[in-house]
């Protein structure tokens, strides 16, 4: 595996960043869509993001990597959670996957198939897992997503939904976990998303190349340095990956503990009716994302602060399609934002 | 259909590429001796972007070269081979390559023989270390792009097809040929992003290469070996961004990969420090070609001292008034754009910028920088503003330039099941499926394990395992709405077309249609929205349309057809969609006689069903009327009255059209 451009070492892209830490901190916001120009580093980003995770729990032996819950509906005959039995569960540290689903792959690649080398040589029917169950409690990265082949979209949503993978194919029939946080990148030039996928992405980003001039050299800088001498870059960076992959954990076991007040929810649901945003998922996204917003931060209850930080990513994707409103959905949310929020700002002030 | 390609007439302003071997301030009287001159000068440029390229392919990514097939590009092809030691011989890619060759995928024979999944490799795979040649580059794929571009992004190939996982490294230079004869046909951008060299032959005349030859394949070796000790400077980084940004250049990759180009360039000339005239070769091969607005003027307050030191740049003011003799419309643009730019970053701000952070010697880099910017500029050609003005009038409208050409054809054959045949002819055996039908009856066909008898550990395949592909290579429909715009009743018309474009389109996720716009009133018919499947886009060019005037319907027809042959050359099947009450009161030279407009308009629609495009004629005026379907029959197309069309009902007309194909 070649050395990944370190995720700290991005210059600028704060909101891209901003997200991705917010889907490593707390997975259930439901992925990220980075949609943006080219040459901007939506990849770079995923891709460094993937060294920068910290570790988790998984159960030894199991080829899902499951979490050593008590959950066992989906496992299989003979995994060690079964056997346990509630009991003690022998566990290990193992990295979080990052999942690459390349197009041009195969559907028996992404969902599993029957184990051809075993099929072949014993004459024996074995399920070889594919990248959906690999991708399990981790990421699953598709660059360019508007390219992929529409019965792959139609797996990856029915999935995506369901957290498991049915695989009914060649006499096999077998279940098995896959919940994970899917990534999407991709150029609008290219063609636009269907609307089902956009749906599943719980944050969406807008990434633009840095205009400021300071900040494109300091792009340039880097990346000539790292190009030289790949290691020794990340050596460099080393310090300020650690120091995010510690925030990352903290805020982690700090999110149980995060409260959403109910002014929070109350200003969530303002945002959203304000915005005509359809049905409850846009909410649902924005209090999650606050919260792990505010996990981040460290501090104890999500804020109207958090919300602002976080709505734009959260809803921008979710408006209806206004063919009079020529302005883009980022200035539509920003407009609404600045209404609420500064609008009570000043009203506070006033009676204060 | 102007472009900025075209064979130069001898009363435009050649193409200057390399300025400063020509200092007098050129006179039109000179122009072709200019010619000559310079395009010997873009053959020189060729043939160091060869050797360049030739350094250090893939770091370089790439060239693009626009130029036919021709004795030009021949010569210049073979001059490279002739300098690319280990990284020859040069692959071609087929522009139809499928998956399984590009990527990889099973290999059948060798399966068969052992018994055993055996992989075959892929094209890119195959490449690792070598270049490859893409032909017509601008018919290719935005997938088969896609795919190639991730590779180049990673060094290493991912096959995750056909019972195979696997990561193989994967590095190469790409030498990708546009052979493109018109601004719409462009190579994807995708590939384009990623090849840092650009040049242009299709204006170099076979005589003016003969005798030249790019620097020995010798010395291209040594420059290998040096490249991994050149090393640049702050001031040459911050010269390459700023010129990037001045010309207005998006990508952070275009900077990066002029500063790969500048290293290749110092290593040629045998030094370890890119200098000044790396990074102008660097700005001049990379940037200019990638620019997408003229420079910002130098502040007027100190005109003088801009002049004298920089006699490139006052050389370049110079040669646009000239090109704007030329081409009366060049004018507006040159004269309005450094207008536009004014309020953005200056040079000098720039300069002061870098300043702050940690430049010393200050005066030096911004005259660097200064430098570098002047060699881009001098390098724009006269046609390339021309057409960067139409790009950024597209810009504009909020739809990137080439966004038409990009999503142009991304059907691909789809796999939609699988059934029992026999291969051959037009079926094509699914190679797993048949294996994975056969594997299970491997036992009872009496093989047994590999060395103990049996058929010997091979695999036995019976003929009723073969599975064959179904595919549905479905063609794109490009519906092109040919709307009358005259009258009274043009407003409602027109919004309810756009009700009904945006209702086709939001469905066209599962059709894989395109939507086009003509509208025609007045004295013309004009595309209010070019072949778009995309909502956003369309959304913005239908914001506001125009209404009233005469019914110029001749006009309106020929400018659909172009569109429908344009879609038919792409692959994609065009459907004319004309609502009109059929009352030509405009003929084609835009003169108001009737019968003569009546005629001009049966004409045009009887050439739509000479191409044998599809038609559909609504009548929208409140009383169908004869003529109306007089010029339905003509086109050989539908008739359909609906006086009160409205959006849905539109769209539904539409489809119910199209399906009949």
């Amino acid at each position: 595996m070649a050395v990944a451009y370190p995720f700290s070492a991005i210059a600028g892209q704060e909101e891209m960043k901003l997200a991705l830490t917010i889907a490593a901190v707390d997975p259930s916001v439901g992925g990220v869509l980075i949609f943006g120009d080219r040459g901007t580093g939506k990849s770079t980003a995923v891709r460094g993001l993937a060294s920068l995770l910290p570790q988790m729990r998984a159960v030894e032996g199991c080829r899902y990597g499951c979490a050593p819950d008590g959950d066992t509906e989906l496992c299989e005959a003979g995994c060690p959670k079964m056997q346990a039995e509630g009991g003690e569960v022998p566990t290990h540290e193992i990295d979080v996957p990052v999942v690459d689903l390349p197009l041009g792959a195969s559907e028996d690649r992404v969902v599993g198939a029957l184990d051809l080398e075993r099929a072949l040589s014993h004459g024996e029917k074995h399920f070889e897992p594919g990248l959906l169950a690999r991708a399990h409690r981790g990421f699953l990265y598709i660059d360019e997503v508007n390219l992929l082949e529409d019965h792959l979209v139609d797996v990856l949503l029915d999935v995506a939904a369901s957290g498991e993978n049915v695989v009914e194919r060649e006499g096999l029939s077998v279940r098995h976990p896959a919940r994970f946080v899917l990534v999407g990148s991709g150029n609008p030039e290219e063609g636009e998303l269907r609307p089902q996928l956009l749906d599943r992405f719980g944050l969406s980003l807008e990434v633009e190349t840095p205009t400021d001039l300071d900040t494109r050299i300091e792009v340039v800088r880097r990346r000539d340095a790292f190009d030289r001498d790949k290691d020794g870059f990340k050596q460099t960076w080393q310090d300020e990956d650690d120091k995010l992959r510690r925030t990352i954990l903290d805020a982690k076991e700090r999110l149980p503990e995060t409260q959403v007040p109910h002014a929070a929810l109350r200003r969530a649901s303002e945002i959203c009716i304000q915005l005509g945003t359809d049905g409850l998922r846009g909410e649902l996204t924005l209090m999650r994302a606050g919260r792990a917003a505010a996990a981040i931060n460290g501090d104890p209850e999500v804020t109207d602060g958090h919300l602002r930080q976080v709505a734009t990513m959260a809803l921008r994707h979710r408006l209806r399609r206004d063919p009079l409103d020529e302005a883009g959905s980022t200035t539509r949310v920003e407009r609404v934002l600045a209404e609420l929020f500064d609008g009570d700002a000043e009203s506070s002030g006033e009676a204060a | 259909m102007d472009n900025a390609f075209a064979q130069p007439d001898t009363d435009r302003a050649p193409p200057q590429a390399d300025v400063r071997a020509d200092t007098r301030s050129g006179m039109v009287s000179d122009a072709r001796s200019e010619q000559e001159q310079s395009a010997s000068a873009v053959w020189r440029d060729a043939l160091l972007a060869l050797a360049i390229f030739a350094v250090d392919p893939p770091g370089i990514g790439g060239v693009l070269v626009r130029a036919r097939a021709g004795p030009v590009r021949q010569r210049w092809i073979d001059q490279l081979k002739a300098r690319l030691g280990d990284f020859g011989p040069i692959r071609k890619i087929p522009l139809n390559v499928s998956d399984d060759r590009l990527i990889g995928g099973l290999d059948l024979a060798a399966t068969l023989q052992t018994g055993k999944p055996v992989a075959s490799k892929g094209l890119l795979a195959e490449a690792d270390g070598k270049v490859m040649q893409i032909a017509m580059a601008e018919r290719m794929e935005a997938g088969t792009a896609a795919r190639i571009a991730s590779v180049m992004d990673h060094g290493e190939v991912r096959v995750e097809r056909e019972g195979f996982g696997q990561t193989l490294p994967s590095r190469f230079g790409l030498i990708a040929c546009d052979e493109g004869a018109e601004d719409e046909e462009q190579p994807p951008g995708a590939l384009s992003e990623r090849l840092a060299i650009q040049i242009d032959l299709s204006t170099v005349p076979p005589h003016d290469t003969e005798g030249q030859e790019a620097k020995r394949a010798r010395a291209v070796q040594l420059a290998r070996q040096r490249l991994p000790h050149v090393s640049a400077s702050d001031e040459i980084l911050n010269a390459l961004t700023s010129t990037a940004q001045a010309l207005g250049v998006q990508s952070m990759r275009a900077p990066l990969l002029a500063l790969k180009v500048a290293k290749a360039h110092a290593a040629l000339s045998g030094v370890d420090e890119v200098r000044q005239d790396d990074a102008q070769v660097a700005a001049r091969m990379v940037l200019t070609p990638r620019a997408t607005q003229l420079p910002p003027p130098p502040e007027q307050e100190e005109p003088d001292e801009q002049e004298q030191p920089e006699q490139d740049n006052s050389e370049d003011q110079q040669q646009e008034p000239e090109a704007q003799d030329q081409q009366a419309e060049d004018q507006q643009a040159e004269d309005q754009q450094p207008e536009e730019q004014q309020p953005e970053e200056q040079p000098e701000d720039d300069g002061s910028g870098s300043d702050d952070e940690d430049e010393e010697d200050a005066p030096s880099a911004e005259e660097l920088a200064e430098t570098v910017l002047a060699a881009a500029q001098s390098a724009l050609q006269p046609g390339q503003l021309e057409r960067l003005r139409d790009q950024m009038g597209r810009r504009d409208q909020g739809a990137a330039g080439r966004a038409g050409a990009l999503a142009k054809s991304r059907t691909r054959g789809r796999q939609v099941g699988i059934f029992r045949g026999e291969p051959g002819g037009s079926n094509r055996l699914d190679v797993m499926a048949t294996l994975r039908a056969a594997a299970p009856w491997q036992p009872l066909r009496g093989r047994t394990l590999p060395g103990k008898g049996g058929s010997g550990g091979k695999l036995v395949v019976q003929p009723e395992d073969f599975r064959i592909k179904r595919l549905k290579h479905k063609t794109e429909t490009a519906t092109i709405f040919c709307v009358d715009a005259s009258g009274s009743s043009a407003l409602h018309r027109l919004a309810e077309t756009k009700g009904a474009i945006e209702l086709l389109l939001a469905d066209c996720y599962v059709r894989r249609d395109k939507v086009a716009l003509v509208a025609f009133r007045g004295k013309e018919a004009e595309i209010l929205l070019p072949p778009t499947r995309s909502l956003t886009r369309a959304k913005r060019s239908l914001a506001s349309l125009p209404g009233g005037g005469g019914t110029p319907l001749a006009a309106g027809l020929n400018e659909a057809w172009v569109l429908a042959d344009h879609a038919n050359r792409r692959g994609e099947t065009p459907v004319v969609i004309l609502m009109t009450d059929g009352r030509a009161n405009i003929d084609h030279t835009g003169g108001t006689d009737r019968t003569q407009a009546k005629a001009d308009a049966q004409a045009a629609a009887r050439r739509l069903r000479a191409t044998g495009i599809t038609a559909l004629l609504i009548d929208t005026s409140p009383r169908p009327r004869q003529t109306a379907r007089e010029l339905a029959g003509a086109m050989g197309g539908h008739y359909l009255p609906l006086p009160h069309a409205d959006a849905s009902a539109l769209s539904q007309a539409v489809k119910t059209a199209e399906k009949s194909l």
